[in-house]
């Protein structure tokens, strides 16, 4: 008893270790400030501009002025208001799209990476399928026949076809772990394989599989992002994906109002870049060996 | 004299400061001789084995010399040690398994390697073939990929490898954790065998393992945080210990141990300390069963006997 | 080696399989009934279209048989090459105006997709081994693996387009021109290329060197590279075996990330009008038209699983492991 009380303070040191570094961490804590700032701006934004981004409220094509700041569409809508609402999508794909690909990769690599054998051989099959699938294009081709699409609904099909690539190297991981002597004392006590997946495996990655979860949101923004330039985007919601089309399918680029193509483009980038310099800054954090170079 | 070691230290540079994991180590190695260092894990002697040959990126060399064969190592400067290397010091590292480049034919990356020091493949070739057969490898292993031989068998090629120059002085570095019993006597009769024919003049054996390092070893260093305690000839250290440490460390062995009949396997209380900032006085003190007032003084270096010298204040002439 | 291929083959094997599934499912999961959505808005625009997708349909969609017959009638079809009639463009066949516009497409993936390999490769290597360097390739690399596609290739095509007007912003050529092997046309038609390659090529980039850079410094402090320094190997030929062994993994690198680089493709193409299968998947979602989609899907996992198939016998050329036989059966 007294070596697992010992084990237990000690992985909370860790913890503690680690968010300190994490915090110190100039990676990680610029690329945090990126995604905070404009997750803030996606949230707060929307309540204090008008409520429909589509709305025609100004003069046609403006260039940024002191009310309209990042001037106006060719109909004469406000690029800002539909840029934080555009935000406010981008995350809420990243965070649903994400998470589904995480939780059915997670639950894929475990189930094979544990279990073994014919379940094995069969996920593992499956998982090699969905990976060489081109996922953009098997995208199109269902988001067209949608008649009506949400960004949830996006968000859902993205996260069906981006799992494979966490579930391969969480079953790597778990085939490793799953011998390790504490988790053979768990199943002689007489755990149950999920509560021995949750209680002693995944601790066990943990920074993995954090890491992971930022990729997938990164991935999934991305992804989110160029159906909607196909026109595939959500029908009733404005994106930052749906800017970029919009602007290019009104001749923006000859008209050369840049206010309305730029600002969608660059918030992605900087969301995406941010989220994987923070990764770069946390892989730091969790492997002590980089730290100390 | 083959290596003569004065006063050597080397530091570990970490976040929280510098580690002083050589602290001041002096010793001297016979030509022909086999000296084994043993130790517990964290007490400097790998990274002794190490500064002899290649400090790595975190090491620095903060004083004290090594002069091999007359010369003096440039130990801190890693250009300059790379003339020496391989030709007069080398080493059979601690993971031989993976020490070859998976990607290339062993006689290929043999031959570049050679060529790269400016020796030439084709008049070593013979030399290398023998030594292969010599230690139960044939010839066709220089046309294998190292994934296709066992491990033991890569032990053994690395062992060839290492020695190929006829250096004087080789570092071997727990060649034996890895392999199964067999196998480490094996590689220990064959280090043996290596001295005997003189492909190697003078060896360090680097073991965490006494027993093991009794049998082949012509004299033994007991190291405790990052300095020798007690050097003597193998026999003696095993049969009359002096320093309270290295009687500790004979007594958690259990082979060796069961020569002594009614001794007892009892383990080593306590942890050793840290080298941060080490202590001063004997390092030893606050495990010691013996400690007493006189031990927070630096311990006087005593010659008991011949060839046996002992860093305690407690042992008697 | 048998073993590996054998496996290989299956996979890619059941993954055609899964994508030809797919398209024969989704229209007939989907919500409402699109293909009877499809027709009905185009027996008002084109009669004639119309009417040649409704024989097509009754052959191989008809609802009058069994689900299995539906399936199987689909297969059939396929193998004998016959993916419908385009809607937009009829009365060409899906096949045809597929295989018209596939030369502009590869024209602009493999050369991008292989230089930024080659070309990202060698930076990342030198980055690894260079401060200074690495301290610029790393954060624009991964700025530009977070750019995306269509947004560089509106940049570029706005400041070397619009801006400088240094280059043509839209189609594979001159409107003025027609498609013959001449001189001008060629020119004409490599300066319609350069843009749209460009952006497809920088994108893409900052990944391998980031790869390369991470595998060339992991290889660097790998026991064989220690075990090297320790008996006095040259830096030059212990970065020659790291960089050797650091390209292994980014050959499966490439085909995973082939995708991925297609889908860049697609959108880039609609930026720049340029006439390959982006610009005419974009005319399909715009008129609905399901088979050209769908044909177009078929072709580009086609594609993608040649590729991988290419990049695995590549990589068992390469790596002795593989082609031992010892390491390669997990896949």
């Amino acid at each position: 008893m007294s070596a697992e009380a010992v084990l237990q303070t000690e992985t909370v040191g860790k913890r503690n270790e680690h968010l300190y570094f994490a915090l110190r961490n100039p990676k990680v804590a610029i690329g945090m400030s990126v995604v905070l700032l404009l997750l803030l701006a996606g949230l707060v934004g929307p309540l204090f501009i008008s409520a429909d981004p589509m709305e025609y409220i100004g003069p046609k094509s403006e260039a940024p002025s002191a009310d309209y700041w990042f001037g106006t569409t060719y109909f004469g809508q406000d690029v800002f208001a539909q840029f934080v609402h555009g935000l406010r999508s981008s995350y809420l794909v990243g965070a649903l799209g994400g998470g589904i690909a995480f939780v059915i990769g997670l639950t894929v690599g475990f189930t094979a990476g544990y279990r073994g054998g014919l379940v094995d051989e069969f996920l593992n099959m499956i998982t090699n399928v969905v990976l060489v699938l081109p996922a953009l294009a098997v995208l199109i081709v269902i988001s067209s026949y949608l008649e009506v699409r949400g960004v949830v609904t996006q968000a859902v099909i993205i996260g069906l076809f981006s799992w494979p690539w966490v579930a391969r190297a969480v079953r790597a991981q778990t085939f490793t772990l799953r011998n390790r002597d504490y988790v053979d004392l768990a199943r002689l006590t007489g755990k149950r394989a999920p509560q021995i997946i949750m209680r002693e495996i995944m601790p066990n990655m943990a920074s993995y599989l954090l890491m992971s979860m930022i990729l997938l949101f990164g991935g999934a923004i991305l992804f989110a992002a160029m159906l909607d330039f196909i026109g595939l985007g959500p029908s009733n919601a404005v994106s930052l994906g749906t800017m970029m089309q919009q602007s290019m399918a009104w001749s923006s680029l000859h008209l050369g109002t840049w206010w309305w193509f730029v600002p969608p483009g660059l918030a992605i980038t900087a969301i995406v870049g941010a989220l994987y310099i923070t990764n770069v800054g946390l892989d730091e954090v969790f492997n002590p060996k980089l730290r100390e170079m | 004299m083959a290596l003569q070691v004065e006063d050597l230290r080397v530091h570990y540079r970490t976040t929280k400061g510098d580690v002083h994991a050589l602290d001041g180590v002096s010793f001297s190695l016979e030509d022909g001789e086999i000296v084994g260092l043993a130790g517990e894990s964290g007490c400097g002697k790998t990274t002794l084995g190490k500064s002899l040959i290649r400090l790595d990126g975190r090491m620095r060399h903060v004083g004290g010399s090594a002069v091999l064969d007359g010369d003096e190592l440039p130990i801190g400067d890693d250009r300059a040690m790379n003339a020496r290397r391989w030709k007069e010091v080398s080493i059979i590292p601690q993971y031989s398994m993976s020490a070859l480049n998976p990607t290339r034919k062993i006689g290929k990356m043999t031959a570049e390697l050679l060529r790269a020091r400016g020796k030439s493949y084709r008049s070593l070739k013979g030399e290398l073939v023998r030594r292969l057969e010599l230690v139960g490898l044939s010839e066709k292993v220089l046309d294998n990929y190292p994934i296709e031989l066992s491990g033991g068998m890569k032990q053994r090629v690395v062992m060839v490898l290492s020695t190929l120059l006829d250096p004087s002085l080789l570092i071997a570095d727990e060649v034996t954790s890895a392999l199964d019993v067999t196998n480490q006597k094996a590689v220990a009769e064959t280090l043996v065998k290596f001295r005997d024919m003189g492909f190697v003049k003078s060896m360090i054996v680097v073991t965490h393992d006494l027993s093991l390092v009794y049998q082949i070893a012509d004299t033994i260093m007991v190291m405790y945080a990052g300095r020798i305690v007690e050097k003597s000839p193998a026999e003696t250290i095993i049969k009359a210990p002096k320093h309270p440490y290295t009687k500790a460390l004979i007594g958690a062995l259990p082979e060796v141990g069961l020569e002594y009949g009614d001794e007892r396997l009892k383990s080593i209380p306590g942890k050793p300390p840290h080298l941060l900032e080490p202590p001063t006085g004997c390092r030893f003190r606050d495990r010691c069963p013996l400690a007493s007032e006189e031990c927070f003084q630096e311990p006087p270096k005593v010659v008991v006997d011949e060839g046996h010298e002992v860093a305690c204040w407690k042992a008697e002439v | 080696m048998g073993r590996y291929f054998r496996r290989k083959l299956l996979i890619y094997g059941l993954t055609f399989v899964i994508a030809v599934s797919i398209n024969f499912a989704v229209p007939r999961l989907m919500p409402g009934d699109p293909v009877a959505r499809m027709l009905t808005r185009n027996s008002v625009s084109n009669p004639e279209s119309s009417e040649a997708m409704r024989s097509y349909f009754d052959n191989v969609f008809g609802f009058d048989v069994p689900v299995w017959q539906q399936y199987l009638n689909y297969w059939a079809a396929l193998f004998k090459g016959d993916l419908g009639v385009s809607v937009y463009a009829f009365p060409a066949s899906v096949s045809s105006v597929v295989l018209d516009a596939l030369p502009y497409t590869l024209a602009l993936l493999l050369p991008s997709i292989l230089l930024s390999w080659v070309v990202g490769n060698a930076l990342g290597a030198k980055a690894a081994r260079n401060k200074l360097l690495d301290n610029g390739v790393l954060p624009i690399g991964y700025i530009l693996t977070a750019v995306p596609y269509m947004w560089l290739a509106i940049l570029l095509a706005w400041l070397f387009g619009i801006i400088l007007g240094w280059f043509p912003v839209a189609g594979g050529y001159s409107f003025a021109l027609t498609p013959n092997f001449s001189w001008p046309f060629i020119v004409d038609l490599l300066h319609h290329w350069v843009l749209p390659f460009l952006s497809l090529f920088i994108v893409a980039l900052g990944g391998w060197a980031i790869g390369m850079r991470n595998l060339v410094i992991y290889e660097l402090e790998s026991d064989y590279s220690n075990y090297l320094q320790a008996l006095g190997a040259p830096t030059r030929l212990i970065r020659r075996y790291a960089f050797r062994n650091a390209v292994l993994p980014q050959i499966t690198g490439l085909a995973l990330q082939l995708g991925v680089v297609v889908g860049g493709a697609l959108v880039t193409e609609v930026v720049f009008a340029y006439p390959g299968l982006g610009s005419l998947l974009l005319n399909a979602v715009t008129n609905q038209d399901f088979f050209l989609l769908q044909g177009i899907l078929l072709f580009i996992v086609i594609g993608v699983l040649l590729f991988n198939f290419l990049a695995d016998v590549v990589y068992v050329l390469v790596d002795p492991r593989t082609r031992l036989g010892l390491e390669g059966g997990q896949s």
